[in-house]
């Protein structure tokens, strides 16, 4: 459940036309950024930045990036054409970050939530020892903190220059997913475009509400690994989100511009902000319990 | 089968194989499988079978039985030997209701407090139509957090090959066992060359497989794995009674140990074995 190349997924900066891939029609870049990067025609939803996720789920000012100073090495001392240190020097640079996912708090339309998203275009959003670990300490900052959590989910897998330590990292973060579950606190996976693999196979999967954009792909095994071994044409729509909905593997399908909306609303419904330690002490004491007596 | 003394890891003889050696063993089908050491190592066996939502998946095998006396689940992977049996197995490569039996197993030992040992032995799980359809990646996951929570010793060996997720889905323990010959990786070395190398042949695979460390003792060093059993000089399939009375001492040895703790101490136990992982390699840079 390797990650996949990272596919360049934006033209140049300076480019001022954008070929949609959805549609094949040519747009006004900006016209499009403006759009909240979905095509005006199609809807194609494009990829989003770590900084442009934030700026267009957050409350304006709330964002408190946590952990941002933790950084891996090289365990295995990993070389294939490139060694390792070499490759994460190079994401570094160009991500201005240490790995590939950025996590802390904030509000949604003033609900409290701890969220984290994933950074696609930092070694195709691979899982390793610090995003594992990155994501476990934000879930557990979470439930000592009564907050919920939100995931936004991009990645190609677990990150093959960490071997068996980047695996066992689906099972950290499970494991941490089962206390905040134990909390009550909710959980919502949000899969974007693409979330396979490792990732998919883990906490994308584990949400109290699996919900995805529209078009992401999403799937355990990469499509040519099954078109080589099936010898199967496989259907145009496979291992998209509509493909997981119908299949029962979705909550909800949301569109980008009702993304904010559909957290605050859950929020409201599922864990109104009321903490649990408040909750408890406005009940009748239990005259069983020892400290009651 | 168990009257044979323990085998003692031959630590030159682990250290010299090469790790695609190591691969071509733990692929070796005459090597011992779920199966056999079901069949040697536990008393009244039972199989169950069915996730109870779709099918049996025949990929994983698992029921109750007698461990050295006492009632346990046993739930692993089984490859098959016969070239009838690969095929009915699907090569050892579960379907989502292959992990699903899995977890209505793991609630089950859960429920009626039996210590839970599982046998690793896959390439990985099974890639296709059906499998996305149903929920792989979804199967793979509610495992690990099930696994993660159980209030149960759970006790792990890995027997052959540990393919990325679909070996992990049944592999969140509270002591992880190898044996000597096997591997465990977050991809098969094949398909590591495949991406990184963009190439297939055997000097890049060989490559792949140094590279990954799905070595036991590379996994030991890495704090992936506890223990390494060690197997008969040349491998398991060499001679499998000594195999399977060995790595039986080594899970009766960790089961006597674990069963003595509180339920809630073996949950604890096991989040903090996985939350340790890796854990040494972090740095903090401003
Ligand atoms: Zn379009």
């Amino acid at each position: 459940m390797p990650q996949q190349a990272a596919a360049p997924t934006a033209p140049p900066a300076d480019d001022i036309w954008l070929k949609c891939p959805g549609c094949r029609e040519i747009a006004f870049r900006k016209e499009v950024e403006r759009n909240l990067n979905v095509c005006l025609k199609c809807g194609h939803h494009f990829r989003l930045t770590v900084e442009q996720r934030l700026a267009i789920t957050l409350d304006r000012g709330t964002w408190r990036e946590l952990f941002a100073d933790l950084a891996g090495g090289d365990p295995l001392n990993f070389t294939d054409s490139r060694t390792y240190p070499e490759r994460l020097a190079a994401a570094r640079r160009s991500a201005g970050r240490h790995d590939a996912i950025v996590v802390g708090t904030g509000a949604i339309e003033a609900h409290p939530t701890a969220l984290a998203i994933m950074d696609f275009n930092f070694m195709g959003g691979s899982m390793g020892i610090v995003v594992g670990h990155k994501l476990a300490r934000l879930i557990d900052f979470a439930r000592t903190h009564h907050l919920p959590v939100i995931v936004f989910a991009a990645s190609g897998g677990a990150r093959m220059q960490e071997g068996a330590l980047a695996l066992m990292q689906m099972a950290r973060v499970a494991t941490a997913l089962g206390r905040l579950r134990d909390a009550r606190l909710p959980y919502i996976a949000v899969a974007c475009d693409p979330t396979t693999g490792g990732v998919a196979a883990s906490f994308a999967s584990l949400g109290d509400l699996n919900l995805a954009e529209p078009g992401a792909v999403i799937g355990f095994a990469g499509r040519r690994v099954i078109e080589q071994t099936t010898n199967q044409q496989l259907p145009d729509d496979f291992q998209t989100a509509e493909f997981l909905l119908k299949h029962g593997m979705l909550d909800t399908i949301v569109p980008r511009a009702a993304m904010r909306h559909t957290f605050a609303l859950l929020l409201d419904l599922l864990a109104p902000p009321v903490r649990p330690v408040r909750q408890r002490s406005a009940r009748p004491r239990r005259s069983s319990s020892p400290k009651a007596d | 089968m168990a009257r044979r003394g323990p085998l003692k890891v031959a630590a030159a003889a682990t250290e010299g194989l090469a790790p695609i050696a190591r691969v071509r063993l733990a692929r070796d089908p005459s090597r011992p499988q779920t199966q056999d050491y079901i069949d040697g190592l536990v008393s009244d066996f039972i199989e169950l079978h069915g996730d109870r939502r779709f099918a049996d998946d025949p990929a994983i095998i698992g029921g109750v039985g007698r461990w050295a006396g006492r009632p346990v689940m046993v739930v692993g992977h089984q490859r098959g030997r016969s070239t009838a049996e690969r095929l009915r197995r699907n090569f050892g490569k579960p379907h989502p209701e292959g992990y699903r039996k899995a977890a209505r197993l793991f609630t089950l030992a859960d429920r009626f407090r039996l210590p839970l040992i599982t046998f690793v032995d896959t390439q990985g799980a099974e890639p296709g139509v059906g499998a996305e359809e149903r929920g792989q990646a979804e199967a793979i996951a509610a495992n690990l957090e099930l696994m993660a929570r159980l209030e149960v010793p759970v006790i792990v060996a890995v027997i052959g090959e540990g393919g990325s997720g679909g070996a992990l889905a049944l592999g969140v323990g509270n002591v992880v066992l190898m044996q000597e010959n096997a591997c465990y990786s977050v991809i098969t070395p094949e398909g590591c060359a495949a991406i990184l190398w963009r190439e297939s042949g055997p000097d890049k695979v060989a490559e792949a497989a140094a590279a990954l460390r799905l070595a036991a003792p590379d996994l030991l060093r890495l704090g992936v794995i506890d223990e390494i059993v060690a197997e008969p000089p040349g491998g398991a399939q060499r001679d499998p009674a000594a195999a399977i009375a060995t790595l039986g001492a080594a899970v009766t040895r960790h089961l006597s140990r674990l069963e003595r703790l509180a339920p809630a101490r073996l949950r604890q136990a096991r989040e903090r074995r996985f939350a340790a992982i890796g854990a040494p390699f972090l740095s903090s840079i401003a």
